[in-house]
């Protein structure tokens, strides 16, 4: 059969990152392709490099078999591609109708022809099968509906190809087997689908190819009969031994923080923490694997109390911090390295001395009674820069002048030298390269021996497996499974992480 | 321009200085286009400036223009922005006049009592925006503009009628206030270097509590820390929660000191020029901060100098109307441009300054380990 489209040794790099190491992917006519892979692999780069969001920096587009260039997302939606963002982008205060017309109104007379809409849109939807009532307001749809008035709107405007972002990511079951219905019925209908995913389990149910990115290139294009689950998990998280390697365990037996029926809600009020309870143990590592987008965001910002929690309690060293402000959870002994450095991390406009105190302001080397003391901040941050390895000229440069690296092990410094209980670490060495993880495993595994009870959070499942006492797997909010990193395997770890293994077990 | 330190400091110099060409430069064209001769228009301009009398007429103009850039300047360097420092000294300086003359004492207490009631009634007007932003979610400039209109059109309009002076006045006004609650000119302070100041020109003791809320500002911004609390939520709000900086109060604080300094602006002319609130009261100088503020890239000394500037040019409509030489709107065009300028500039000086810093710790880090 013809390929839709077919993607030829994408390249794509941005400042000290390959995102996209010549990928090639073809799609046939009427075919749902799955494409998988972890967070950081390169999948919403390709998509917006099909889409015309930015341009490849090698490799040829091909649609319908001939080389295209895609300058804009319009050029890619005359040519038939449509996409379907993960995040919805609709007016709520509008009905179905004018949601879809909104930036392609059909017009007659100078005024907008809704009578001519409202036929085109009624055909579209049921060529495809797709049920919907165009005056019906946006604001009044559930999630799933929503999703399908952006689909409607992608095909209102003539596309073959669709892209779906993770379209699943913000479905109950219930939905998710409503839209793969949907999809069928898409499929029926002549077009293409592209969606992104990485929860096996679905993927296997829907895709006809599946095509697995690993940090850069394509791994594997696979048919779902070709493949067992767990070879599709290693596929898509690796399986390289672990090279951080554990020491001899230091865990005790007090207890530093304790987590008990924690729910977090989401803007509709869903559970993406659905009455999670763990423990983290003075001298314990308890690592938390996940594929993003399963609750560790938010059980983490909970926890540092950046956002706030439908129910459970929280205590740390036996003091109940349920409701207190982050500022009093800090001075308690919480230290965080947060998931994005530059977004949470760091003021990248300021000095480093700066960014060492944020956080640790209120508390002397950095206060002075009301005063912020710039003499200790700069001392403290010059022993971090010699104590955690730091490449920087001075502690005057700001933090934007360091590279990611660098700017890492200025946060992991500036948190463990506050002397804190307990660290929060989320992602610790993503981004950076092999010599500072190493330094950035040794500084956590030190701290460990000295006490500090650590709740880390990783897509690297060697990083999770190396450093980690206890592993904990949290799928869709719930904590699923409780495994042993001593016989642990990548390949199963990665079962359970995408819900195969829990599938298996329950069937 | 090897050196580092040198190039950064031709780096910070550079933005104002093509600001300022670029404003003589599009006001040359204008004054061209209108008939005048520019060569002409600014000799006025500079010989002018140079007269003492001048000099004070600068200096009285540009205190109000620096009590209002600092408490701009406060909301900018944490991203809020309080368009409201219009509505908020207004209505300040409407209850102190009122309080200040309402009442007898002492001399320094009666003044300490009309800055504090100033100070108090900026902090609670714009303490109302911050409330609103935090309970309410209300975008601070939206409900500043409008506290702006209820302020001078409601509240002072409204109670102006029912407090006013009738004794004889044209101009319905507040009660002057009594000797008591002036604050002395700095004449004579002057007058020890130079000649004597002619004309009838006071230099306002207002100049004074301008310097004091200068120095203040640079020690709660720069060395205090609650202003590192400020500025790190202006560099980055996300990482200043994560870091135990709770976003709510520090909004709230932000305004309540914004609205406090905002309250002080009306002081010239109510402690020193008029001594009373009336219908011909000046008003812009909230909307002539936010300006400076931006000139001055919400630093202590920065805005000094752009109030100065500012001040200068103000003083400069007066001798450009006497001889002809141009028309005094030349003024205003300079002003917008140089702002319009200064913008534009300080983003082009800001990319440049950032590539520097990256190449230069680079190039640092390469020699240290080579």
């Amino acid at each position: 059969m013809a390929n839709a489209i077919e993607l030829i040794g994408i390249t794509k790099r941005f400042p000290g990152v390959i995102a996209n190491d010549n990928v090639n992917l073809a799609v046939e006519k009427g075919e749902i392709h799955a494409v998988c892979g972890e967070n950081g692999a390169g999948k919403s780069t390709l998509m917006k490099i099909l889409y015309g969001m930015q341009p490849p920096d090698e490799g040829r587009i091909l649609v319908n078999d001939e080389v295209v260039t895609l300058a804009s997302p319009s050029d890619a939606i005359d040519l038939g591609i449509g996409m379907v963002h993960q995040h919805f982008m609709l007016a709520d205060q509008l009905t179905v109708m004018e949601n879809v017309i909104l930036g392609s109104e059909p017009m007659k007379h100078g005024l907008i022809d809704f009578d001519g809409a409202r036929t085109h849109l009624k055909a579209v939807a049921e060529s495809y099968g797709l049920s919907i009532d165009p005056d019906d307001l946006v604001e009044s749809l559930e999630v799933g509906e929503r999703q399908r008035v952006e689909i409607i709107k992608v095909l209102y405007r003539g596309a073959e190809v669709l892209i779906l972002d993770e379209p699943t990511a913000v479905l109950v079951p219930q939905e998710v087997e409503e839209l793969f219905n949907n999809m069928r019925d898409l499929k029926a209908g002549g077009a293409s689908i592209i969606f992104i995913d990485h929860k096996l389990d679905e993927v296997l149910e829907i895709a006809d190819t599946i095509t697995v990115i690993r940090q850069g290139p394509t791994v594997a294009t696979v048919k779902p009969g070709d493949v067992t689950a767990h070879e599709l998990a290693e596929l898509m998280v690796g399986s390289e031994l672990p090279s951080p390697q554990t020491t001899a365990s230091t865990v005790t037996d007090e207890v530093t923080l304790e987590v008990e029926d924690l729910t977090v809600l989401d803007v509709d009020d869903r559970a993406v923490v659905d009455y999670v309870s763990l423990k983290v143990r003075r001298g314990e590592i308890l690592g938390i694997a996940g594929v993003e987008g399963n609750g560790q965001t938010e059980l983490i910002n909970a926890i540092t109390g950046t956002e706030p929690q439908a129910s459970g309690t929280l205590t740390l060293l036996g003091v109940d911090i349920t409701h207190a402000d982050v500022g009093t959870r800090r001075e308690a002994g919480l230290a965080y390295v947060p998931m994005d450095r530059h977004q949470e991390g760091l003021l990248l406009e300021a000095p480093l001395w700066e960014n060492t105190a944020l956080g640790h302001h209120t508390r002397p080397p950095f206060a002075k009674g009301i005063w912020f003391d710039r003499d200790g901040a700069r001392q403290r941050t010059e022993e971090i820069r010699r104590d955690f390895d730091v490449r920087t000229p001075n502690v005057e440069v700001p933090a934007h002048a360091l590279s990611g690296g660098n700017q890492q092990k200025l946060i992991i410094g500036k948190e463990m030298s506050s002397d804190p209980k307990l660290l929060i670490a989320a992602h610790p060495t993503r981004g950076i390269d092999v010599g500072a993880q190493a330094a950035v495993w040794q500084d956590i595994r030190d701290a460990r021996a000295k006490g500090l009870a650590t709740l880390l959070i990783s897509a690297d499942l060697d990083e999770l497996i190396g450093l980690s006492d206890t592993i904990v797997v949290m799928l869709r909010g719930r904590l699923v499974a409780t495994l042993d990193p001593a016989t642990i395997t990548p390949r199963d770890l990665g079962a359970y992480m995408t819900g195969v293994a829990v599938a298996q077990e329950a069937s | 321009m090897n050196n580092p330190t040198l190039r950064r400091i031709a780096l910070a110099l550079a933005a104002p200085a093509l600001a300022v060409i670029v404003a003589v430069v599009v006001s040359s064209i204008v004054l061209i286009i209108s008939g005048s001769n520019p060569i002409d228009a600014y000799h006025d301009m500079f010989t002018n400036a140079l007269k003492l009398e001048t000099s004070i007429d600068i200096l009285n103009r540009a205190t109000p223009f620096y009590i209002s850039g600092v408490a701009a300047a406060i909301g900018f360097r944490m991203n809020l922005f309080n368009i409201g420092v219009e509505g908020q000294y207004l209505l300040a300086a409407f209850f102190a006049s009122v309080v200040g003359g309402a009442v007898n004492l002492p001399p320094v207490l009666h003044v300490t009592l009309v800055l504090l009631v100033a100070m108090a009634v900026g902090a609670s007007w714009s303490g109302l925006a911050g409330v609103l932003k935090v309970t309410r979610g209300v975008n601070e400039v939206i409900s500043t503009i409008m506290l702006n209109f209820i302020a001078t059109g409601g509240i002072i309009a409204g109670l102006i009628v029912v407090w006013q002076d009738n004794t004889g006045q044209v101009n319905s006004g507040t009660t002057p206030l009594p000797k008591s609650g002036r604050m002395p000119d700095l004449n004579s302070w002057v007058e020890v270097f130079t000649r004597d100041i002619g004309k009838g020109r006071h230099l306002t003791g207002v100049l004074l509590l301008a310097i004091a809320v200068g120095v203040a500002y640079h020690l709660f911004i720069n060395r205090s820390r609650m202003g590192y609390e400020f500025r790190a939520s202006g560099y980055n709000p996300f990482a200043a929660r994560a870091g135990g900086i709770a976003p709510k109060k520090m909004v709230l604080s932000a305004m309540v000191l914004s609205g406090a300094i905002a309250g002080l602006v009306g002081m010239v002319e109510v402690l020193s020029d008029n001594y009373r609130y009336d219908q011909s009261f000046v008003r812009g100088l909230g909307f002539q901060g936010i300006a400076v503020a931006l000139l001055g890239r919400n630093k202590p000394a920065g805005i000094a100098v752009a109030a100065l500037l500012f001040g200068f040019l103000d003083a400069s409509r007066g001798p450009l109307q006497a001889s002809g030489s141009a028309s005094t709107e030349i003024v205003v065009i300079m002003q917008a441009t140089i702002l319009l300028a200064a913008v534009v500039a300080y983003e082009v000086v800001s990319r440049a300054r950032q590539k520097n810093e990256a190449s230069t710790a680079a190039a640092l880090l390469a020699g240290s380990q080579s």
